[in-house]
């Protein structure tokens, strides 16, 4: 896990040694960990002697605790060494039993929906910024929305809108957006206010409009708010489209892998979807970050 | 805008007519017998409506005498009027309970079904949601403390910490039902993996916090590391430890819930809402949702004012 990537710019040279280290402790108690926690199983009962018996608990088919590397390989084996496309009367679509299927599935959900949030996030921010009224009986009710534990409304809403015909990509969407547009909003009411009274001001000697305003002031001092909130909301989505994923059965996505893998004891492929939900996290941030330094170093900002 | 302060002859004349129509909607809406004129209906839900918008624009504005209890009235105002609203399209469009019900329908149902919700509140946020949120925060805590005595570890965890309150960790729900079995045990694990995280991460930061000319006193006094803790930089990082006990109250909540759909005895918040809504009993689904709300809500307040009492020195309480 490469996790000094996440945040490039404000890791210098130096943790990698700390990293390294504490990444390979955790692995070795994570391969200690596994005959202890695999013991109790049947198939190794019949397996005598210390070196037999971790090198049996490592090679497991159905381990309560895999070993690192049998993810792995049950990655590598399900996106690599399976087919991706599959030929069907409808033409040629991706290959169900390979895991990109199931991770684009979920990922489409995920973009859809963080474009949603971030879009009304934003604008909820632009409103309660300019408007007294919304900000004073508002934005409570936008810090109690977050009290309710929201991904449980997830069935509902998967169940509501599929009575009125839209199911698949779109109540997913609704899930996740729900979940990221308050993080968009609190940061981008805070970046929207960050400019000083003495910058309001010039602006105001200038008779400079509220649109002038905010579009030569506010927006441009709120992009450093925009950016780190998206990186939060855009792997909320992800959590949001999995959880999503869970109520209607399973059928498609990450999260139906992992329901399916809880119903019949495949650990191995639970795992494995979450190492992909993992990696595929970690992609959307670094999107995110790329984004974020192209566009305050078109906007002149010191690196 | 240059509108003058209300007197209290129009603020009286403005909250008698906005109490008119609300009541008269009310009346409306108590009454069972469907909608059978809805261009007057609807004239009058739109009148009470905009009656209650301008009352709020006028009390968050300043000019109305009542301007001072703003902070509580406006958005208590807003919360009622959504709900009126919520009810009053329910009956006028006629919606179809599936697809929403309207809120006396849900608040009949808590009622009716008092003693199955408690049970499930009980089983999901006493045994699960609030163990695991103590667990988990602790267990945060004191990593972070170790942390910060060794720079080696924190350097290396650091990184890792970001890394991992980044992923989707709600996923190892199904795993760790298969661990600790179907009962809250499970549920309350996943919270604490899910809590820990948070905590860990701005625990550091807030010990972090304390300046630099406090730390060089504490140094000049002869302080000891332990000391200097306790005096300095546990205060110092207090507004950063209650930002991550009531992220992680959320959390909590939603890890207990969230863990129930993979699996759960007979009873608690999540296995309610999933077989509910299998048998379409959404009134069901929303009473357990606004019992999980009610008890969010409650516990994050609990943490506000607890943070008011204990950080009354920094700045964002002060300013209040």
């Amino acid at each position: 896990m490469s996790a000094v990537a996440v945040r490039p710019a404000q890791r210098k040279a130096g943790p990698a040694l700390p990293v390294l280290v504490l990444t390979a402790f955790i692995l070795a108690a994570w391969y200690a960990a596994c005959l202890p926690m695999n013991a109790d199983l049947p198939l190794m009962a019949n397996v005598k002697g210390f070196q037999e018996r971790y090198l049996a608990a490592w090679a497991l088919e159905r381990p309560v605790l895999p070993a690192p590397h049998q993810i792995v390989v049950e990655l590598w084996n399900s996106t690599v060494n399976t087919r991706l496309f599959r030929e069907t009367a409808d033409g040629i679509v991706l290959n169900p039993r390979n895991l990109v299927f199931h991770a684009w599935v979920t990922l489409s959900a995920t973009l859809l929906g963080f474009a949603i949030g971030a879009t009304l996030g934003i604008a909820l921010a632009i409103g309660i910024v300019h408007d007294r009224t919304l900000s004073r009986s508002l934005m409570p009710w936008v810090i109690v929305s977050q009290t309710i534990p929201i991904l449980a409304i997830a069935p509902i809403i998967i169940v509501a809108l599929g009575s009125v015909g839209f199911t698949g990509l779109v109540p997913k969407a609704i899930i996740s957006a729900y979940l990221c547009f308050f993080p968009v909003t609190i940061g981008m009411v805070k970046g929207l206010t960050s400019p000083d009274a003495m910058q309001l001001d010039l602006m105001r000697t200038y008779n400079g409009s509220k649109l002038q305003t905010f579009l030569k002031l506010r927006w441009p001092a709120a992009t450093p708010f925009l950016f780190a909130s998206l990186k939060v909301a855009v792997t909320i989505s992800l959590v949001g489209a999995i959880v999503g994923e869970l109520p209607t059965g399973a059928q498609a996505g990450l999260g139906a892998r992992l329901l399916s893998g809880s119903y019949y004891g495949q650990t191995i492929q639970i795992w494995s979807a979450l190492l992909f939900a993992a990696i595929l996290a970690s992609l959307l941030i670094g999107l995110v970050a790329l984004a974020e330094r192209l566009t305050l170093r078109s906007l002149g900002a010191r690196a | 805008m240059t509108a003058s302060r209300q007197t209290g002859w129009q603020a009286f004349l403005q909250i008698v007519t906005l109490a008119a129509l609300a009541g008269f909607l009310l009346f409306r809406l108590a009454d069972p017998a469907p909608v059978t004129e809805p261009a007057f209906y609807w004239l009058l839900v739109a009148a009470a409506w905009l009656a209650a918008w301008e009352f709020n624009h006028t009390l968050s504005s300043g000019r109305s005498p009542l301007s001072g209890q703003a902070r509580w009235l406006a958005p208590l105002l807003f919360g009622l009027t959504l709900l009126v609203l919520w009810e009053a399209v329910c009956k006028g469009a006629a919606i179809p309970t599936v697809l929403l019900p309207a809120p006396s329908l849900i608040a009949g149902r808590m009622a009716g079904a008092a003693p199955t919700l408690w049970a499930d509140f009980v089983q999901t946020v006493i045994r699960a949601a609030i163990p695991g949120w103590a667990i988990g925060c602790l267990a945060g805590f004191f990593v972070a403390l170790v942390c910060d005595r060794f720079d080696f570890i924190r350097r290396g965890l650091m990184p890792i910490g970001n890394f991992v309150s980044a992923l989707p960790i709600i996923g190892i729900a199904p795993i760790l039902v298969m661990w600790f079995g179907f009962d809250w045990q499970s549920k309350a694990a996943v919270v604490v993996v899910m809590t820990f995280f948070p905590m860990l991460v701005n625990t550091v930061a807030g010990l972090a916090a304390a300046g630099r000319l406090e730390r060089d006193l504490m140094r000049s006094y002869g302080a000891p590391w332990f000391g200097t803790l306790l005096r300095l930089r546990l205060p110092a990082a207090m507004p950063f430890i209650f930002n991550a006990l009531k992220i992680n109250a959320t959390l909590a909540m939603i890890g207990a819930i969230v863990a129930e759909f993979f699996g759960t005895p007979v009873v608690g918040m999540g296995f309610r809402i999933s077989t509910e809504v299998g048998r379409m009993a959404l009134d069901m689904v929303w009473a357990t949702i606004a019992v999980a709300g009610l008890a969010g809500s409650a516990f994050y307040g609990l943490l506000v004012l607890a943070e008011r009492r204990i950080t009354f020195w920094h700045p964002s309480v002060r300013s209040r």
